[in-house]
């Protein structure tokens, strides 16, 4: 998993594809305060959140944490008990679902099962009653946009998920909506299907200039694709970021643990701002807490093990990613470790060797230590 | 599977393994002991059905002593009261059909949408008629209809139990069908909303633009035809053979008819039954045809689809 090699914009270049909706400039999207109950559960709790014009904005969380329930908040389905959400500087909380300009992909296939792809797509516009051989025409458009113009005559039941999700993508792009909302449109979809699909769905956002927010809670979905992720927590934002500096400078101690793998390692804070940790004493990143007992969090691919006759951890197992092998070690005082090795450096690392493991000579994020974590 | 099995068993006495030849071979006969039970039962059911009407259809054209004749049937039409009642019938039928669907459609529809949880409530309220005997309703609607102090002879009240009981068209019996209807027509529509999820339907249509009444009548309603043609049928079903409660409360729609005529025409009487029989047979299948047009949108792929033949085996 490695999330720095797409930067925002990089990897997809602005396709080739027309740009029958870039007419629709993008939006910008404001969650102010929104607050969700259902019952004892709260689901969104005082959320803040703004997404730019044009860009696409992940929703990343644990489930349950409300990222649908706030994307169903912004498209009408739901409303907020508290709180306001505003397109374009205008306060939209109370206008009605039908009303609100926001096209919607849904997480289960949603196509109406009694009209053919085509009337699929041009549904919006024959309820905005527009003429048949206009309809016609911009459905074939979309239709072709979505990489599906064979496909007009086609029920949703002689579809694969995907080309369902691509017919549900133009409908929803039918209307030139000012806001694009994909509520985990790949997850019903076989892994290839969805790396395709996702490549596509960036394409063509980026070729129409529309803001998009995407719900997953697949983070290598959101970080390749998205322009900047925002982490959710228990109806909060975490933090907002684009993906290399969640990666890299993740805000909070969720984040970080959320994003990626992190290794917990107990610590011991020394003067100078510096932390002790595995033999070692590093420059500490950020805040440093306030509590005695620390920990600092270290990715697998900032550790480095060698097999050592004189070390004090062992292999428990290595797992081979490719270029890289992730080695679990126990330590020796409990707890374990995952540090990355290249893997043509693996080999001497089989399960049960002695190793030495030591973190990469760079600044680290500390955190009071949890209770009851015994690493 | 039938185009199957010949072309196995073609092709293993070429093959020189005796090892696969002997698996498909006991296959076969595994399988042709279901399919010896399957014949028995139907020849059963076939005799329980087929027997009485044919027992009939000679009742109808044989006379004993004066041989074979289709006097029954031909006389139907000029028959006493035949096409009144006939008429009669096929109305109450049309205005309970529309009664019961504008009564049941929106109210599923709403719960569904609105308040999953009172589903089992109305499910209850719909399943009672079922356990209520018709005898039961007629004593109570002659009670209700019954009651009417002088005093309240000038009032709206009265005069609508006397247009409810109008004798050329008694709008009572509409009512009292309808009630009875209810279960078969919550059935139909439950399982027909239950096979599409309607909720994100709504949404997706909404998203679209569209407001809720054509949210209904455009993404709703098309997606539960076949179930509507069911309902509409069960109801026609019922109308056209219900006697209880029409006899009790002294009308003479079409079962009540043939009641009355058999005492002198016992022949003619029984020629229409089967008749009846064999248009609510074919309104059936003129039905279920509609139906599954309808539902070939939704489940019956177009010829040439890929999926019908992958889907069999
Ligand atoms: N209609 C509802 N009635 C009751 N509780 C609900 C309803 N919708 C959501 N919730 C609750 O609100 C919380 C947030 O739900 P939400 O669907 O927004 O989560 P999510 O982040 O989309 O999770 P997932 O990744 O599993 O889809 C959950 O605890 C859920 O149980
Ligand atoms: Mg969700």
């Amino acid at each position: 998993m490695s999330a720095t090699s797409t930067l925002p914009g990089g990897a997809t270049g602005p396709g080739p594809a027309a740009a029958p909706g870039a007419a629709a400039p993008g939006a910008l999207v404001e969650f102010r305060g929104l607050r969700r109950e259902f019952g004892p559960t709260v689901a969104l709790d005082g959320l803040d959140l703004t997404a730019r014009p044009g860009e696409l904005l992940a929703l990343l969380g644990p489930s349950g944490c409300g990222k649908t329930t706030a994307l169903r908040v912004l498209a009408g389905f739901e409303h907020p008990d508290a709180g306001e959400v505003l397109v374009d500087g205008e306060d939209i909380t109370r206008v009605p679902a039908n009303r609100r300009d926001a096209g919607m992909v849904f997480q289960s296939y949603s196509l109406f099962p009694h009209l053919n792809a085509r009337d699929n797509v041009a549904f919006g516009l024959r309820v905005r009653k527009v003429s048949a051989a206009e309809r016609r025409d911009r459905a074939a458009e979309l239709l072709g946009l979505v990489g599906l113009p064979e496909h007009g005559d086609r029920f949703p039941h002689q579809m694969s998920g995907g080309q369902q999700q691509r017919v549900a993508l133009a409908r929803a792009l039918a209307l030139r909506p000012r806001v694009l909302l994909l509520d985990e449109p790949l997850s019903a979809l076989d892994a290839k299907v969805r790396l395709s699909l996702r490549e596509e769905i960036r394409r063509l956002q980026l070729s129409l200039g529309i803001t998009t927010i995407f719900v997953t809670h697949d983070q290598e979905e959101a970080l390749s694709m998205a322009d900047r992720v925002a982490v959710l927590n228990a109806g909060r934002l975490e933090q907002c970021a684009p993906p290399a500096e969640l990666y890299e400078r993740p805000a909070t101690a969720f984040v970080a643990e959320f994003v990626g793998t992190m290794n917990r390692l107990p610590g011991q804070l020394t003067d100078g701002g510096r932390v002790a940790v595995a033999g070692v004493t590093l420059p500490v990143d950020g805040e440093i807490p306030r509590s005695p007992a620390v920990e600092v969090l270290i990715r697998p691919e900032n550790m480095t093990a060698t097999a050592d006759e004189r070390g004090t951890a062992t292999v428990v197992s290595a797992s081979f990613f490719g270029s890289v092998t992730r080695v679990l070690l126990d330590l020796p005082g409990g707890g374990s470790v995952k540090a990355d090795v290249p893997s043509r450096d693996a080999g001497a690392l089989a399960p049960g060797v002695r190793a030495t493991v030591r973190p990469a000579d760079r600044p680290v994020l500390v955190v009071p230590a949890a209770a009851g974590t015994g690493a | 599977m039938a185009a199957l099995t010949p072309t196995a068993s073609a092709t293993s006495p070429a093959a020189p393994p005796p090892k696969e030849a002997t698996p498909a071979a006991s296959s076969v006969r595994r399988r042709s002991r279901p399919r010896v039970w399957r014949g028995a039962v139907l020849v059963l059911a076939g005799i329980y059905f087929v027997v009485p009407l044919l027992a009939s259809f000679v009742f109808t054209v044989h006379t004993p002593g004066q041989g074979v004749s289709f006097e029954a049937y031909t006389g139907i039409l000029s028959a006493d009261g035949f096409a009144d009642s006939l008429l009669l019938s096929l109305g109450l039928a049309a205005c309970t059909i529309a009664l019961s669907l504008l009564l049941a459609v929106p109210a599923l529809v709403a719960v569904r949408l609105g308040a999953p949880r009172l589903g089992p409530v109305v499910e209850i309220v719909c399943m009672l008629p079922l356990v209520v005997p018709p005898i039961a309703l007629v004593s109570g609607i002659t009670t209700v209809l019954g009651w009417g102090p002088e005093y309240l002879s000038t009032t709206p009240l009265y005069q609508t139990f006397i247009v409810v009981q109008n004798e050329s068209f008694p709008l009572v019996l509409v009512i009292a069908y309808t009630v009875l209807a209810l279960p078969f027509v919550y059935r139909s529509l439950d399982a027909g909303l239950r096979a599409v999820d309607i909720p994100t339907l709504v949404e997706a249509a909404r998203n679209c633009g569209a407001s809720m009444p054509y949210v209904i009548l455009r993404v709703v309603l098309p997606n539960l035809r076949s179930s509507l043609a069911g309902a509409s049928f069960l109801t026609l079903a019922l109308v056209l053979g219900e006697y209880t409660i029409a006899a009790l409360l002294g009308y003479q729609p079409f079962a009540v008819w043939i009641v009355t005529i058999s005492g002198s025409q016992a022949q003619t009487s029984v020629a229409v039954s089967l008749l009846s029989l064999l248009i609510a047979w074919a309104l059936l299948m003129v039905l279920s045809r509609a139906g599954a047009r309808a539902a070939a949108g939704a489940t019956n792929p177009a010829p040439g689809a890929p999926t019908s033949l992958s889907g069999k085996e």
